[in-house]
């Protein structure tokens, strides 16, 4: 009984060691409160400013912010603003989802290649160059088109396609992590192969994989992004590559009707560089040679 | 020269800052050096042997600093050189065998362009010059000189060892420091090197200091020894005196630890406890609670000054010997 | 070769019949493939060994001997190329699951290198506990801390219950070497591989992990091998030394052959070069030339044909076997008698 108290209580200080290593990297901190920010926007924001993307025409077309549209309205008359909020949640899903997925296949593929070796590793990493060495958009936008735009697909392709980098990147570390002394003595007191890569490797992995799993969010929110601009995404959960399709497809670039497009791309912009900034400053931490002292 | 030591290291304090403080590696260190002599550091790790080679050489990490005492290297305090000060010194007065050092040659740079390299770094002669000079140096240390313009890949470890003693030499130098120069080499290469030295001890006039945990290295090739411990001096005299005639209870149990094959084959005692963490360092002999010849509390709270026993300078910082704040 | 080593060899745990191990040198895409060229390491080449039951037995050299691939070698770590390896008189069957866990449990391995050879993310509880789970030894949650505190304060880490929830990183190099035996005592091996133990440890430290090896031979009868390039430290506890150069055995017999006993050429030098402290004699000191030989190819005949002071024709074309001059002394040489 005491003995889990123990654990727990070490547990714990090693948990309030790092958050209080991560309050002191500015570009981390900075990075957390962006995403926090966008969080309650998603979240919270639809119970303060409703927002129905059925609903068609309750202000003007296109028109510039007024006191019922603080950010004026888009080509169907709907609020720019709830668009947005609304639209936050949308990007962020996709963007998280799909990211959980390519980072699972990744680490996946990385720790078994990596620790296998042999032909099987050379199989493996010939198949991940050739999804790295395919072009992503165009293979994206086929699969998307061939399954159908529906959120659930989008998040699905995105996820199918975005674990390459990952995988490289886990099995280069698998590989220098299988080199070492504990894993040979994990193999003398009789550990099997799955046990040593999911008890061993994937403990010694997980910081590298935990940092970049936050900056592959950065890439599939901007693909999300993309693809929605380019019109694959589902018309009826816009997000905010959705705002800026109808943004270029409507013509406000050209009758300037900044409202339109200016605060979505800004808000792809910051949230990306909310998850770059922190998934960095998760690099440094976690890898102390980054650190400068 | 004023007199003949080649180096005086008075009182010398090196500090490293770390985020929980000062971390005191080496604290009061004074030795001298004599023209031609050879003198052992010896001690454990982290008893501040390198840190004090490093400030020697003032090559401290960045968060280390000399914060009393001084270095005087014929004549001059080179704790109070600058870096480009210091540059012509490094490797023509003094030259440096890092730990592990034969493993930092260039492997892409034939061997004798990496020594010629080294020479014309500090001398002004012509290529020609330099390279006559690499050969006569690999004559010196017993390396073929048909190997000359090897790859470092090409040589063995024993080899590479005696190439960087090549290069050591190369700018004749008057004092030359060896950190663990024979670690990590097999048993007969290490003989080898240990004849190597002792052979190049004859013919030439460098000062050499040796540093090793190894005691049985340091009484093949040394003529004086300093024991280390947390940063201070123990005990510091010829090998005779430090060997055959120790005086403090750390070198005594420094010694038992090497088993001698032609002695008892009995176990010695381990010394009980950890080195003591030199952030904060506690009153007192700091060596006190492992000690196994305390004499009672003054070794607990009286820091002993190094004091000298008997006719040649063997000194020794204990209280079983006095070494009383006077 | 069965019947040099006297003794029936019931009383052995460890036998190894005409062992070799191979390495082969990757060289690259064209010379493997194509030109079929193939570079072998022959790291241990054809050794015969027996380790009694309750002996510790050392098994020293320098770099390239074999030493260390024969420890890895009999704990399955590393394949085989060649001969038999007997644990407890019956060949091991490396590829049933059942036996093999079985093997895991009475033969363990202690590692050189304790900075290296602890997983850090695992606090020590889990490090020592390892092997119950593995070995799917069943405990109670109350039981299994019990005997994690038992091993560490055996190894001498008192109070056993301070360290439980320690990670490696905050333990000396010495602390974590103690772990690491805990870990071996834990399932109460029979035969423990100890590859160089305390050659990253400082001098000061070494004689307690030594003698846990010797209070856990005298009281609980487990054999050893204990690996290591430092004559003195194999003098200090074993009961036999094996002497090997360029992956064959060269000498064999009891310890304190050591100090002065050794008949073989190549025995006789590195004993020789051994620097004591404290020693005033004047020693002879046999500094032999140049380095060891590649061991991608091995000298004709005699190993240490190309370096020995005394080398005779027969030497540089017929292999010498090891056999024996004295009780319980063995010599692979062709002349022994001329040495002094």
């Amino acid at each position: 009984m005491s003995s889990n108290i123990n654990r727990k209580k070490v547990m714990k200080k090693g948990i309030i060691r790092f958050i209080d290593i991560f309050k002191e990297n500015k570009m981390g901190v900075l990075g957390f409160y962006i995403i926090v920010f966008f969080l309650l926007v998603a979240f919270v924001g639809p119970l303060i400013y409703s927002y129905n993307p059925q609903e068609f025409a309750k202000g003007g077309l296109i028109a510039p912010p007024t006191k019922g549209f603080p950010l004026g309205t888009d080509d169907m008359g709907r609020s720019i603003l709830g668009a947005l909020i609304y639209g936050a949640k949308v990007s962020l899903m996709i963007g998280i989802f799909a990211t959980l997925i390519s980072v699972f296949i990744g680490t996946f593929i990385g720790i078994v290649s990596g620790f296998t070796g042999g032909k099987f590793d050379s199989v493996l990493m010939r198949i991940t160059d050739g999804f790295m060495v395919l072009p992503k958009l165009p293979l994206i936008m086929i699969l998307a088109a061939l399954l159908g735009s529906s959120t659930r697909n989008i998040i699905i392709v995105l996820g199918l396609t975005g674990w390459t980098g990952t995988a490289r990147l886990v099995r280069s570390q698998t590989l220098s992590v299988k080199q070492r002394p504990f894993i040979e003595r994990a193999v003398s007191v009789g550990a099997g192969k799955g046990y040593i890569m999911f008890r061993h490797i994937l403990p010694n992995v997980f910081p590298l994989v935990f940092s970049n799993t936050i900056l592959v969010a950065a890439g599939a929110i901007l693909t999300e992004t993309t693809l929605s601009f380019l019109g694959l995404g589902n018309p009826l959960m816009p997000s905010w590559g959705q705002i800026l399709r109808g943004a270029f497809t409507s013509g406000a670039v050209s009758i300037g009707a900044w409202w339109y497009f200016v605060p979505a791309g800004l808000c792809v912009i910051l949230l990306v560089l909310g998850f770059a900034l922190l998934g960095y400053s998760f690099d440094e931490i976690l890898n102390p040679k980054l650190r400068r002292h | 020269m004023k007199n003949e030591n080649i180096l005086e290291v008075s009182n010398l304090k090196t500090y490293f800052k770390i985020k929980e403080g000062i971390v005191k590696a080496v604290d009061g260190v004074s030795f001298s050096l004599k023209k031609g002599e050879f003198l052992g550091l010896v001690g454990e790790s982290g008893c501040g042997k390198t840190t004090t080679a490093l400030s020697i050489i003032k090559l401290l990490a960045d968060n280390g600093y000399i914060e009393d005492g001084k270095i005087l290297f014929k004549d001059k305090d080179l704790t109070k050189m600058t870096e480009s000060e210091m540059l012509p010194t490094r490797w023509k007065d003094i030259s440096i065998i890092f730990q592990g050092s034969m493993n930092a040659l260039n492997p892409v740079m034939r061997v004798s362009d990496q020594i010629v390299e080294a020479i014309q770094l500090h001398e002004n002669i012509s290529d020609k010059e330099a390279r006559e000079r690499v050969t006569k140096l690999l004559e010196l240390v017993n390396l073929n000189t048909g190997l000359i313009d090897s790859y470092p890949h090409e040589f063995s470890g024993g080899m590479r060892q005696r190439a960087m003693i090549a290069m050591a030499l190369a700018c004749n130098p008057g004092l030359i420091i060896g950190d663990e120069p024979t670690t990590a080499l097999d048993l007969m290469v290490q003989a080898q090197i240990i004849d190597l030295i002792n052979d190049l001890r004859k013919k030439l006039d460098t000062s050499m200091i040796i540093i090793s945990h190894d005691l049985s290295i340091i009484t093949e090739i040394c003529d004086r020894i300093v024991v280390m411990y947390a940063g201070k001096i123990a005990e510091i005299g010829t090998v005779e005196d430090v060997i055959f005639n120790y005086k403090h209870p750390y070198t005594e149990k420094l010694i038992k630890a090497f088993p001698n094959i032609y002695g008892e084959r009995e176990m010695v005692e381990s010394i009980p406890g950890f080195p003591p963490n030199l952030l904060d360092p506690q009153k007192g002999c700091l060596f006190a609670d492992r000690c196994h010849k305390k004499i009672g509390e003054i070794c607990e709270k009286v820091d002993p000054n190094l004091i000298k026993i008997g006719e040649k300078n063997h000194m020794v910082a204990c209280h079983l010997w006095g070494g009383k704040d006077e | 070769m069965r019947a040099i080593y006297g003794g029936a060899r019931m009383s052995s745990i460890v036998d190894l019949k005409q062992l070799k191990v191979n390495f082969q040198i990757r060289q690259g895409f064209i010379k493997e493939v194509i030109k079929r060229e193939k570079k072998i390491v022959k790291a241990v080449d054809n050794i015969d060994l027996s380790i009694k039951k309750g002996e510790i037995l050392s098994l020293v050299g320098e770099s390239g001997s074999g030493k260390t691939t024969t420890g890895r070698a009999i704990l399955q770590l590393v394949e085989k190329t060649d001969g038999e390896i007997l644990f407890d008189g019956k060949e091991i069957n490396n590829k049933s699951n059942e036996y093999m866990k079985n093997f895991r449990k009475r033969a363990q391995m202690i590692f050189q290198d304790p900075y290296q050879s602890l997983n850090p993310k695992f606090m020590v509880i889990d490090i020592v506990a390892e092997p119950l789970q593995l070995m799917k030894i069943k405990v109670s949650e109350e039981e299994k801390i019990d005997k994690v505190v038992k091993a560490l304060e055996f190894a001498g880490l008192r109070p056993g219950k301070d360290y439980l929830y320690r990670y490696p990183h905050e333990l000396s190099g010495g602390q974590r070497q103690r772990v690491s035996i805990a870990t071996c005592f834990i399932v109460s091996p029979d035969f423990i591989v100890a590859d160089e133990p305390v050659s990253m440890l400082d001098a000061s430290v070494r004689a307690d992990i030594l003698k846990l090896f010797v209070e856990m031979k005298q009281k609980k009868n487990i054999s050893f091998l204990f690996i290591t390039h430092d004559l003195s430290l194999s003098w200090l506890i074993s009961d036999r030394i094996a002497i090997m150069y360029l992956g064959k055995i060269v000498e064999l017999g009891k310890a304190d052959l050591i100090a002065g006993a050794c008949r073989h050429p190549y025995s006789q030098a590195l004993t020789s070069v051994l620097a004591v402290v404290g020693d005033r004699r004047k020693r002879k000191r046999i500094v032999l030339e140049g380095e060891i030989p590649s061991p991608i190819n091995t000298p004709s005949g005699c190993r240490f044909h190309t370096r020995c002071p005394l080398v005779k024709e027969k030497c540089k074309t017929e292999e010498p076997k090891l056999r024996k001059i004295k009780e319980e002394h063995y010599v692979a040489c062709h002349y022994p008698e001329i040495i002094k």
